[in-house]
Order: structure tokens, then C-alpha cells, then sequence
């Protein structure tokens, strides 16, 4: 055949004559328009390799039969859209996924369902793609076992936009990913991070939601990470943080909302972090912070009943903590100028006694910790003399 | 009838009653009488259950005495030192104690004419004076015609009006057949009120028997006379 | 029985609702409640320091208001005593006529800005925990009251002297002998140990409710099995409730029983 300019359309569908995704892309050139039509197929390793819109009409039904990867994009400008993909292979020593996108630019993967799968979308060395509005779920209990849900490897300039994804390893994951955009996704109930950064520099996040993760969030080694308006909520557990910092630099974190975390912030060995305009609401610990993070500085935040403010492990500290609202300030503002006269220490004696004993939690809330908190925050002896908040607010910040 | 054998108490190391026997038949009034702390108060309250003894038996009319209550519907009991909820209101305790007692208390409204009481009765109890509080104790323990009356001390508080009504009472239960065990430092007035006297030392009945027995035994003319003479000989 | 009880029972309401001083103990709550609410952001923090007080003062004026009763009203208890009542009718009655005013006025004065600040719906499991908490508190510590006013029937000094050492070492100094132990003993596992003691004082096992309900995050960041168990899941809940059903019954049980025994 003699190639033209036209964009055709190839049909693909149970009752068609062509009933085989694979043989619809085959027949199809650069350009074309595969349409499928509602109905299960039972293929793996559907492979693109040539630019073109693969279009699922009332949702058709790709099962992998738990064989390797679905379908894979080798080519730019590919668009996959309105499918359901189900049942990939499983393994030890391969990233079986439902869609791998694999050193290729400018595609479109919008409006997927997929589950029980291993990995749910995989770009690998990637540039300029768009995974938007798709839903993963997946519930393997086992980390081992199950894969990540949204996975980006030395990737360039993706856009992560409305996804959700429930019951996977990591929710969305990224390791070498460069300004990634991921804004308005729901990560929820993964077995360890809803959102894993892996030096990636230059992102931004926006508005997701990260909830009841077994780790939370963790965002490590990678600067220039912005952290906008999010919700971090409901993640608990011994080792399960709101969002967790490890050798993060030059980063802002900003707007979001801290909801009944075990932790709602920690950080280790990060540097120059702004910390703005939070609602920490109601976490077991606000922040728990090394004392290898230094420079990183608290403003504007609100900490509301949280169980224990900020917690430390060393009586030096190099961040600032500054104009803050905490609900367990009990100083007072005889100049009336919506700042407390005394300072706040965010770090009460008993969160340094249950370092040292943690057996001691079960006397929370009690009356004689509080007079020991009390003393402690007028004669500092075992909290760190310089962590404190010079300018507390008497109200919440707006 | 009440019957008391070998009726022993104890408060601590301090021995009480020492072993009392005492019988004292259907209709008959008594007065105990005895020194300050020779027993009689804790042996009215042993009667009445307010106290446990330590050994010995109590009989009240046909029951035995082991911790029941039901005799106590047999019993009125008129206390030395009334004294009732402040805010509570004459006519109101009244109420209260009927209910409690489920009894028809049929002779309410008599006494509290005898007594005058009526201008008493929307009172509160703290404002009553202390005679006006022994009148509503001496109410309480007659208004349910008991059987077995006990006055404590009854005209202590009482002025010598009151007092001559409330002896004209009980003058009357006693025609009535009424046993009466009444204690009082007035010998006078037990002389006008029982016929029958118990004298307790040191927690044992050193007399029991007619105030006419008595008298004649001590060659006394009056009671006092009498029982101080008892008292020096002890 | 129980008509005579409630027949005693009654007559205590009547009398206390008119002593007005139970009123005005409602009231305080209410104000307190209220102002926490006002001035604290309307929050479930306010949830929290009601809670704080109420962990404080409700034993304290549960215990003082129990032994109280007792020493005012000898004369007129001696007096019932004479009637034909069953001894057991007149404790219970007695006792339930006494406590439950207190504890309505704390219930229903605590309620009142609940409801109108809207915290009844938002946190209403919350609220419902802090209100029964108190309620429950209060009866215990009535009761206690009650059986010290017994005990010491005769010694008024040495009944209220007591009283406040119970209340002190109940509220405050246990907790430090507690902590004081956890050092002492920290090289041994001692989850078990801290449990075991926190349930044997009823300050401390409605602290532990008042926490499991606003502290479950913090509690989880433990790492100890024991008290994942214990925190985790419903159990800390379940044997918490029961001690303190035990608490309820017990003082109150021994309190009939002295009564019963009792000389008066």
C-alpha cells in the first residue's frame, strides 16, 4: 500500500474482522487511529512502534493472563487511552507492567483502569509524556510482591496529572526523574510510599492526596522539589511518616495539610527547606527532626493539637523555628500584637523522656507529666536551650 | 413483747453491754435510766438494728433479730438529737417517711394538732427551732400506731406546754396498750410515765422491776431518790 | 425494693436540686466548656483540656461531695436506719440519689456548649467518650467519698485528711511513681508491667481512654508489640472499659458492705 497523509482509522473488535489489538497496530500506519471496541482480550507484549492513537471505546478489556508486560510504547506521540488492562506477568527479576513506555516522547496515556497488575505504568528514559486520569489498583499485601503503581525511570519533563492509585508497592515512584509535574493524584493504601522521589531535581507536586500509605511519602536525595497544597493523611505506624525527608536541599514545602500522621514531618540530613504555611493537625508528632538537617526553617505553620510538637535527637539545633501558631502555647500577649511575649519550646521534656524510655508513653496527658513539661519550659535542662519559636502566634494563621 | 438474753457489745476494747438479759412484756412502760455511758443509748439502737451485737439474741414480738427490718414496722422511734435534711420541708419529710413506710399513718392529722405543728408545716426543717424539731420526731415515731414506741430523751427540747401535750400523749398510747421504753434524766417525768424501770450501770441491768417495787425497796418517796441511792450503793 | 429506692433516691434530688450549690457546679462546666470552645479555636482540643479538668477535679469534688453528704446528714441516715427499710435499699438509694445529680449536672453542663458550638456532631464519638468518662468518674469517686465518710465515720479530720491524700496520690504522685519505676526497671521489658499498673488507678485508665481516642497516632509511632496490641486495635478499649466498670462496682460494693455491718 501506498502510504497517504490521511489519518485512517483501524477497527478492532470482537465481531470485526480484525479481532486482535497486536494485528490492528500491525495493519495501522504512522498516524492512524486504532479504535477497539468493547470486549476482553487476551494478549501480552502488544507492542507500538510507530506513532499512532490507540483508542479504547466502552472500556475494553486487555488481560495479560498474568504473562509478562501488556503493551509497550516504543515509538513518540503515542496516545493509549479508555482501556482496562488486567492480570500482568509477576516476577522476581523483570518490572512486568501493564503499559511500559520505553525511551519515547510525547505520548498520552489517559482514562486507563488497571488491576491486578505488577507494575501499573512504567516510563523508562522517557521525555515530555502525559499519564493523566488513570486509576491503578492492585492489592497484593506483600512489598515483595507487587510492584509500583506509577514508575519513572531517568525520566524528563513527565506530567503526573489526576491519577489514583490504591493497594501498590510505592504509589508513584521516581528515580532520576527530572521536572516532574505531579499534580492532583490520589495516592492511597500502598503497601509502602504513596509517592517515592529518588533524585529527582526540579519537581513540582501539587494538590495530591497521600492517604493511609504504609510509609507515607518519602522524598530523598533531590533538590529543587516544590511541595504544594497536598494532604498528607492518616499514615501510621512505627515507621510510617506524613512526608519524609532525607537529604533534601533547597526545597519548599508549602500549603499542605498534615492530618493524624504518626509523623507529619521528618527530616534527616536536609538542608534549606522552607517549611510554610502548613496545617499540622492532630499527628502524633508534628515534626521529628535530626540534628543533621540544618538551615531548614519553620514559618507561618499551624500546629494544632498535635500529641507532640517537634522532636530531636541532640540538645544542639540549626534550624528556625519562627511566627509558628501552636494550640499548646499557653503564653500570653499583654502588647496585644497577635504575637505571644515568650517564647514557645516545641520540644517538651516528656517527648526526651520517651526517647530514653518509650515504655513512658503510656503516662501521656497525665497531670504529673504536664507539671514536669511545664517546669521543664521554664527552666530548659533536657530540652535544646536554643529550639524555640521566638515569635509564636497567639491565633491560627488564616 | 421484747425479749434481750445475754445481749453483749464491744466498741473496740471498751465493753458496752456486758451481757444484758432483760424481757419486757406486750404493754408495759419502761424507762431505762443510768449514768452518762452506762449503755442505754446502744442498747436502744441494738433493738432497733441501728447497732449489731456481738453475742446474745434479741426477740422483737415474734422475730429474731439478725440483720431483718420487717419488725421495725412495729417500731416507732423518736431520737434524742432530731435532725433532718436543712431544705427539706416539714410536710415534705413527713411525705418522704410515709412513702417509705408504706403504713397508713393514721394518727398524722391528730398530731399535729396535739403537738401544734400545723403552723410548722411548710417550714423549712433548719428553721425549726430544736423543741418544734422534737415535735416532728415525736410525730414521726407515732404517726404509724406502732406497737413498740421508743423516746429518746423526748421532752429535752420541748417547753413545758409541749412537754405536758406530748406526755398527755403518750399517756394515751399507754391506755391504748402500747409497749413504751423511754429514757430520761427527768425522773419526774418517768415517775408520770412508766410503771416499770430498768437501771443500767456499766453495761449491766443492776435493776428491773415496778417503780412501786422500787420505792418501797428504798424506802424513797420519789423515783430520783431512789435512783440515786441505787447509784451511791454502786 | 426498687420503688423504695427510687423513693430515697427522689428525695436526695429534690433536696440537692434545691441546695442549688450541684446547680452551680453544673454551671461552672458549662462556663469552662464554653469559654474552652470560645477562646480555643473550637476545635477537639477543647475536647482535650475539658478532659484535662475533668481527669483533675472530678475525683476530687466526686470524693469531698461523697463524704460530705455522709457527715451532714448522720442524724438523718440514723433516723432512716430506724424505719423498716432494708439496709441495702437505703445505701443504694442513698447513693444513686447523691451521685447521679453530680453527675448529670457535669454531663448535661458540659453538653449544653457541646451542642451549641457544634462539636456534638463533628466529634461526636469524642464528645460521647468525655462525657461518659466523667459520668463514670464521678460515680466512682462518689462513691468512694461514700465509703470513706463511712470508714471514718467518726473522725471527720482524719476522713477528709484522707480523702485529699487519695486524691493526691491517685492524680498525681502515681503517675510519678510510675515513671519513676519505668527508669528504675528500664532494661526489662516492662510494656506488660506499665499496662498491668496504669489499669489498677481509674485516673489513669480514663486518661488512657481519653488518649486512645486522641492520641492513636502518636501511640503507633511505638514500636513495642505489646502495646500495638493493647493500642492497636479494640482491645486497649475493651480491657480499659472493663477495669473501669470494675472500678465502678467496686468501691461501691465494699461501701454496701460497711454500710451493712456498720454501727451507728
Amino acid at each position: 500500500m501506498i502510504t497517504t497523509f490521511v489519518q485512517a482509522q483501524i477497527i478492532v473488535s470482537p465481531n470485526a474482522s480484525i479481532t486482535s489489538i497486536q494485528a490492528g497496530i500491525d495493519q495501522a500506519a504512522a498516524g492512524d487511529t486504532v479504535v477497539v471496541y468493547a470486549g476482553t482480550y487476551q494478549e501480552n507484549n502488544i507492542e507500538i512502534t510507530k506513532p499512532l492513537v490507540l483508542m479504547g471505546i466502552d472500556r475494553p478489556v486487555i488481560d495479560g493472563n498474568n504473562e509478562g508486560t501488556i503493551l509497550v510504547i516504543r515509538a513518540d506521540s503515542i496516545t493509549v487511552q479508555g482501556f482496562e488492562f488486567r492480570n500482568t506477568g509477576r516476577s522476581y527479576i523483570r518490572d512486568y507492567a501493564a503499559i511500559l513506555i520505553d525511551q519515547a516522547s510525547d505520548f498520552i496515556v489517559k482514562e486507563n483502569h488497571l488491576y491486578n497488575v505488577f507494575f501499573g505504568i512504567y516510563l523508562a528514559e522517557t521525555d515530555r509524556g502525559k499519564v493523566q486520569n488513570n486509576r491503578i489498583e492492585s492489592y497484593d499485601r506483600r512489598e515483595a510482591s507487587s510492584g509500583n503503581g506509577i514508575h519513572l525511570w531517568y525520566v524528563r519533563n513527565p506530567e503526573i496529572i489526576g491519577n489514583r492509585v490504591e493497594g501498590m508497592r510505592d504509589g508513584i515512584y521516581l528515580e532520576f526523574a527530572e521536572n516532574a509535574r505531579i499534580h492532583g493524584n490520589i495516592s492511597s493504601k500502598n503497601n509502602r510510599y504513596g509517592l517515592h522521589y529518588m533524585f529527582s531535581n526540579g519537581g513540582t507536586y501539587y494538590d495530591n492526596t497521600f492517604r493511609e500509605n504504609g510509609a507515607g511519602v518519602a522524598v530523598m536525595y533531590s533538590e529543587d522539589v516544590d511541595m504544594k497544597n497536598n494532604l498528607f493523611e492518616h499514615n501510621w505506624g512505627p515507621s510510617s511518616y506524613g512526608l519524609l525527608l532525607k537529604d533534601m536541599r533547597q526545597s519548599n514545602i508549602e500549603g499542605n495539610r498534615f492530618y493524624k500522621n504518626t509523623v507529619a514531618i521528618y527530616s534527616e540530613s536536609s538542608t534549606n527547606i522552607q517549611i510554610k504555611r502548613n496545617q499540622i493537625e492532630q499527628n502524633g508528632w508534628a515534626v521529628n527532626i535530626k540534628s543533621s538537617s540544618a538551615r531548614n526553617y519553620f514559618t507561618e505553620n499551624n500546629f494544632i493539637e498535635n500529641s507532640f510538637d517537634v522532636r530531636t535527637d541532640s540538645p544542639r539545633n540549626n534550624n528556625l523555628f519562627e511566627g509558628n501558631y501552636w494550640s499548646n502555647y499557653e503564653g500570653y500577649d499583654l502588647d496585644r500584637n497577635g504575637t505571644g511575649d515568650v517564647p514557645y519550646r516545641p520540644v517538651s521534656l516528656f517527648s526526651v523522656i520517651i526517647e530514653k524510655q518509650p515504655e513512658s508513653l503510656i503516662l501521656m496527658r497525665s497531670m504529673f507529666i504536664r507539671l514536669l513539661d511545664t517546669a521543664e519550659r521554664i527552666m530548659p535542662v533536657l530540652t535544646p536551650k536554643t529550639l524555640y519559636d521566638e515569635q509564636p502566634k497567639m491565633h491560627r494563621i488564616q | 413483747m421484747i425479749e434481750i438474753k445475754e445481749l453483749k457489745k464491744s466498741f473496740g476494747s471498751l465493753e458496752v453491754l456486758k451481757g444484758i438479759n432483760l424481757m419486757i412484756p406486750k404493754g408495759q412502760s419502761t424507762g431505762i435510766v443510768g449514768p452518762n455511758g452506762a449503755g442505754k443509748t446502744t442498747l436502744i439502737k441494738t433493738i432497733l438494728g441501728l447497732v449489731k451485737p456481738d453475742s446474745g439474741s434479741i426477740q422483737v414480738n415474734e422475730t429474731v433479730l439478725n440483720g431483718n427490718w420487717q419488725y421495725r414496722r412495729n417500731i416507732g422511734y423518736m431520737p434524742q438529737v432530731a435532725r433532718y435534711p436543712e431544705n427539706m420541708r416539714v410536710h415534705e419529710l413527713l411525705e418522704f417517711i410515709k412513702g417509705l413506710r408504706n403504713q397508713p399513718a393514721q394518727y398524722e392529722t391528730e398530731l399535729i394538732e396535739q403537738l401544734h405543728l400545723g403552723p410548722e408545716l411548710q417550714k423549712e426543717l433548719r428553721t425549726l427551732s430544736g423543741g418544734n424539731r422534737q415535735k416532728v420526731g415525736a410525730t414521726l415515731a407515732m404517726m404509724f400506731n406502732p406497737d413498740i414506741l421508743f423516746f429518746d430523751e423526748p421532752t429535752a427540747g420541748l417547753d413545758p406546754k409541749s412537754s405536758q401535750k406530748f406526755k398527755e400523749r403518750v399517756q394515751t398510747e399507754k391506755e391504748n396498750g402500747k409497749t413504751i421504753i423511754i429514757t430520761s434524766h427527768i425522773m419526774s417525768e418517768l415517775e408520770q410515765l412508766v410503771d416499770h424501770v430498768i437501771f443500767i450501770l456499766d453495761g449491766n441491768v443492776r435493776y428491773y422491776g415496778s417503780t412501786k417495787n422500787l420505792l418501797a425497796e428504798s424506802n424513797e418517796e420519789r423515783l430520783e431518790g431512789a435512783i440515786a441511792s441505787m447509784m451511791e450503793m454502786a | 425494693m426498687n420503688s423504695l429506692l427510687l423513693h430515697i433516691a427522689k428525695n436526695e434530688w429534690k433536696s440537692l436540686l434545691r441546695g442549688k450549690w450541684v446547680v452551680g457546679y453544673g454551671l461552672i462546666f458549662l462556663l469552662l466548656t464554653d469559654s474552652l470552645l470560645r477562646f480555643g479555636g473550637g476545635g477537639p482540643e477543647a475536647l482535650l483540656s475539658l478532659s484535662n479538668v475533668m481527669l483533675l477535679f472530678i475525683p476530687l469534688v466526686g470524693m469531698i461531695y461523697g463524704i460530705l453528704y455522709i457527715y451532714q446528714s448522720r442524724e438523718f441516715i440514723e433516723l432512716l436506719l430506724t424505719q423498716p427499710i432494708d439496709r441495702k435499699v437505703l445505701f443504694w438509694g442513698l447513693f444513686v440519689g447523691i451521685s447521679t445529680p453530680l453527675m448529670l449536672a457535669f454531663v448535661i453542663g458540659s453538653l449544653l456548649p457541646l451542642g451549641w458550638h457544634g462539636i456534638l456532631i463533628k466529634g461526636a464519638a469524642a464528645s460521647a467518650m468525655v462525657l461518659g468518662l466523667g459520668a463514670v468518674l464521678t460515680l466512682i469517686f462518689v462513691s468512694l467519698g461514700f465509703l470513706f465518710g463511712l470508714t471514718f465515720y467518726d473522725d471527720r479530720i482524719k476522713g477528709f485528711g484522707f480523702t485529699i491524700v487519695v486524691w493526691l496520690f491517685l492524680a498525681i504522685l502515681y503517675d510519678g511513681l510510675v515513671l519513676m519505676l519505668v527508669f528504675m526497671f528500664g532494661h526489662y521489658p516492662l510494656e506488660r508491667f506499665v499496662i498491668a499498673v496504669s489499669m489498677l488507678n481509674p485516673i489513669d485508665l480514663a486518661r488512657i481512654m481519653v488518649m486512645l481516642e486522641f492520641d492513636v497516632s502518636a501511640l503507633m509511632g511505638y514500636t513495642g508489640a505489646v502495646f500495638n496490641r493493647f493500642f492497636g486495635s479494640n482491645m486497649g478499649i475493651i480491657i480499659a472499659s472493663a477495669m473501669l466498670t470494675l472500678w465502678l462496682a467496686m468501691p461501691a460494693w465494699i461501701g454496701l458492705r460497711v454500710f451493712k455491718k456498720k454501727d451507728f
